[in-house]
C-alpha cells in the first residue's frame, strides 16, 4: 500500500491534559509530530495516541464533520478536528485545548450535558394539537419548498458545540441557553409542521434566553455545517417582540395530507402487516 | 458509573475582552459595552451637576466652575465619541435584532454565507458615518477649548 | 414574556435617546453653526441660555423625556451586564429592585428640577 507523501517537516503539538485522577488542574503536554501530506487534526491525535502517549484522551466518530464530537480548541479556535487541516492552521505550533465554556471531564473530553439538558427544556420536537395523527400518521403533512427553506438551514445544525464554546455570554453566564438550543426552538417554532410557538416562547424568552445574545456573531463564525445560529437568534428575537405587541401572524400548522381519493392499491404489491404499536 | 471530578472551564470575563481572531462584530460587541458603561456613568453624574440650574444662576455657576477643568473638557469629548459609536452601531444591531439586515434563511451552501456577510456592509456604513461625527465633534470641542480661557 | 417587554422598551428607548440625544449634542456642541438654539450667543452653557431653555416648554418636554428613556436604557444595559455575570436568582431579584427604584428615584430628582428651573 502506497504511503502517504511524507510533507517531510515536523509540527509541535501542545495538548491541554487533564487526569481527574492524578491532576489538580490542567497542564499542556507537548508531543513532537512528524507531519504528513493532508493530516487532519484529528489523525495527528490518532498518531500522538498510536505512538506516543496512549492515555491521550479525545472524542472521535464520524471522522467526516458529521457527528460533531470532535469539536475542540484548535490554535484558539473552536472547531472540528477531523475538518481541520494541520497544515491550514498552524505553522510550528499546534496547540489543542478542550472546549471552552463546558467542565473537562479528561484531556480534550468536555462535558456537554448542560448543551443537551438546555436543548431538551426548550421542546425541540414537533407539537400540534392533534397528537392522535403525531402518535399514528394517518397521512403526510403538506409543506411546500418555501416553507422547507425557512428553517431547513437551522436542522442542519450537528449539535456539535463550537457555538457554545464560541458565545461571549457563556463565558461568563452559564445559565445562558445558547445558540443551538435557542436556534433549535426557531427551528421547530418556523416549521409549519409545528403549532408550539407559545410553548417554546417562555423559556426563549426568560432572562438568561434569547435577549442575552448580543450578535457577536462568533457562534455562526464557527459554525462547521453553516446552520448560522445568530440568525436564528435573531429571527426568533423578532418573533417574540412581533408577539409581545400582537402583530405575530398565527399561522395554522401544516394540515394532513392523506392518500388521494382516486388512488387505488396496486394488487401486483402486498399489502403492509398490521400495526403491532 | 463512578463519576471523576470535573474541572471547571469557562472562559469568565476574558471571553467578553478576547474575541476570536475573526470576527470584527465580536470586538464591536466589546466596544458597545465599554461604550455604553461610560456613557452611563457620565450620565449619573450629569444628572446631578445639571439639576443645579433649578437653585438660580449662582450655583448653575458654582456647578459650571466645578467642570471647567480641561480634564473634564476631554472626558466630554470622549462621552461624545462614545455616544457616536453606541448610537451608530445600535442602529445597526436594531436592524440586526429585529431581523431586518440578517438576511432570510437559505441551503447552505458550502462556502457559507452567514448573516455577517449580509451585515457586514452596514457595519462599514455605520463605523464611518461614527467616525464622520466624531471628526466634526471633535473640530467643535478644540474651537471650544481655544475660544474659552482654559488653560492648554 | 416579562423580558421581551422589557428589552422592547429597551430598543424603544433607544430610538427615542437617538433622536433627542443627538438634538441635545447639536445644541451644545454645534452651536456655533446654529444660533438659533441660543439666543445669548455661542456658549450653549451660558446662564441665560440654560434660563432660556429652561422656561421653553418644548426643553421642558425634550429634557424628561430624553431623562426617562436614557435612564430605562442605561440601567437595563448594565443590568443585562450584570445578569451575564452569572449572579444566583436572589441576588437577581435585589438588582431589579435597586435599579427600579433607584432609576425612578433619579428621574423625579431630574425631572423636579426640570420644573423647578422653569418656574425660574
Amino acid at each position: 500500500m502506497e504511503q502517504p507523501a511524507q510533507s517531510g517537516r515536523e509540527i509541535i503539538v501542545y495538548v491541554r491534559r487533564f487526569i481527574p485522577e492524578r491532576d489538580e488542574k490542567p497542564r499542556w503536554q507537548r508531543y513532537p509530530l512528524p507531519l504528513q501530506s493532508g493530516m487532519t487534526v484529528l489523525d495527528g491525535l490518532h498518531r500522538i495516541k498510536e505512538t506516543q502517549d496512549a492515555s491521550l484522551a479525545f472524542r472521535f466518530s464520524c471522522r467526516m464533520g458529521v457527528c460533531g464530537s470532535c469539536a475542540m480548541l484548535i490554535n484558539g479556535k473552536p472547531a472540528l478536528a477531523c475538518n481541520t487541516q494541520i497544515s491550514d492552521v498552524a505553522g510550528r505550533v499546534l496547540a489543542l485545548a478542550p472546549l471552552p465554556n463546558f467542565d473537562i471531564i479528561k484531556d480534550l473530553v468536555p462535558d456537554l450535558s448542560p448543551l443537551f439538558q438546555k436543548h431538551i427544556s426548550l421542546q425541540p420536537h414537533i407539537q400540534r394539537e392533534d397528537v392522535a395523527e403525531l402518535d399514528k400518521p394517518t397521512g403526510e403533512f403538506r409543506q411546500s419548498p418555501e416553507e422547507l427553506v425557512r428553517y431547513l438551514q437551522f436542522a442542519y445544525c450537528i449539535k456539535c458545540g463550537l457555538c457554545m464554546a464560541a458565545c461571549p455570554t457563556l463565558a461568563t453566564d452559564p445559565e445562558y441557553l445558547g445558540p443551538m438550543p435557542l436556534a433549535q426552538a426557531y427551528r421547530y417554532n418556523t416549521d409549519s409542521r409545528d403549532a408550539g410557538f407559545h410553548n417554546r416562547k417562555e423559556g426563549a424568552g426568560t432572562s438568561h434566553g434569547v435577549f442575552r445574545c448580543h450578535y457577536a456573531g462568533e457562534c455562526s463564525n464557527v459554525c462547521p455545517k453553516g446552520v448560522d445560529p445568530a440568525r436564528a437568534l435573531q429571527l426568533m428575537k423578532r418573533d417574540l417582540v412581533l408577539d409581545y405587541l400582537r402583530l405575530k401572524r398565527c399561522r395554522k400548522p401544516a394540515a394532513v395530507q392523506g392518500p388521494s381519493a382516486e388512488a387505488k392499491r396496486r394488487t401486483d404489491v402486498p399489502a403492509p402487516p398490521p400495526h403491532t404499536v | 458509573m463512578a463519576v471523576s471530578k470535573h474541572y471547571p472551564n469557562r472562559l469568565g470575563i476574558l471571553g467578553w475582552l478576547l474575541g476570536g481572531r475573526w470576527g470584527i462584530e465580536r470586538y464591536m460587541y466589546t466596544l458597545h459595552r465599554v461604550t455604553g458603561l461610560g456613557i452611563l456613568f457620565y450620565f449619573l453624574l450629569h444628572i446631578f451637576v445639571t439639576s443645579a440650574r433649578a437653585f438660580g444662576p449662582e450655583a448653575w455657576a458654582t456647578a459650571m466652575a466645578a467642570v471647567h477643568h480641561p480634564i473634564f473638557k476631554f472626558g466630554e469629548f470622549l462621552v461624545f465619541a462614545a455616544f457616536a459609536i453606541h448610537a451608530a452601531n445600535g442602529i445597526r444591531l436594531v436592524a440586526i435584532e429585529l431581523g431586518w439586515a440578517v438576511g432570510k434563511a437559505e441551503e447552505p451552501i458550502y462556502p457559507y454565507r452567514t448573516s455577517l456577510n449580509i451585515q457586514r456592509p452596514l457595519l462599514i456604513a455605520m463605523m464611518i458615518l461614527a467616525a464622520i461625527v466624531i471628526f466634526f465633534g471633535g473640530l467643535d470641542f478644540l474651537s471650544l477649548a481655544q475660544a474659552a480661557d482654559l488653560p492648554h | 414574556m416579562r423580558e421581551t417587554k422589557y428589552w422592547t422598551w429597551h430598543i424603544a428607548a433607544g430610538a427615542v435617546i437617538l433622536i433627542l440625544l443627538a438634538l441635545h449634542m447639536v445644541i451644545m456642541h454645534l452651536d456655533n453653526i446654529l444660533g438659533l438654539l441660543n439666543p445669548s450667543g455661542g456658549d450653549a452653557i451660558a446662564w441665560a441660555n440654560v434660563l432660556a431653555r429652561s422656561r421653553m416648554v418644548f426643553f421642558v418636554v425634550v429634557y424628561v423625556l430624553l431623562l426617562g428613556a436614557a435612564l430605562y436604557h442605561g440601567l437595563y444595559g448594565l443590568r443585562t451586564i450584570l445578569f451575564e455575570l452569572g449572579p444566583k436568582p436572589p441576588l437577581q431579584k435585589m438588582i431589579n429592585v435597586v435599579f427600579w427604584i433607584g432609576g425612578i428615584g433619579l428621574f423625579a430628582l431630574g425631572t423636579g428640577a426640570a420644573i423647578a428651573a422653569k418656574m425660574l
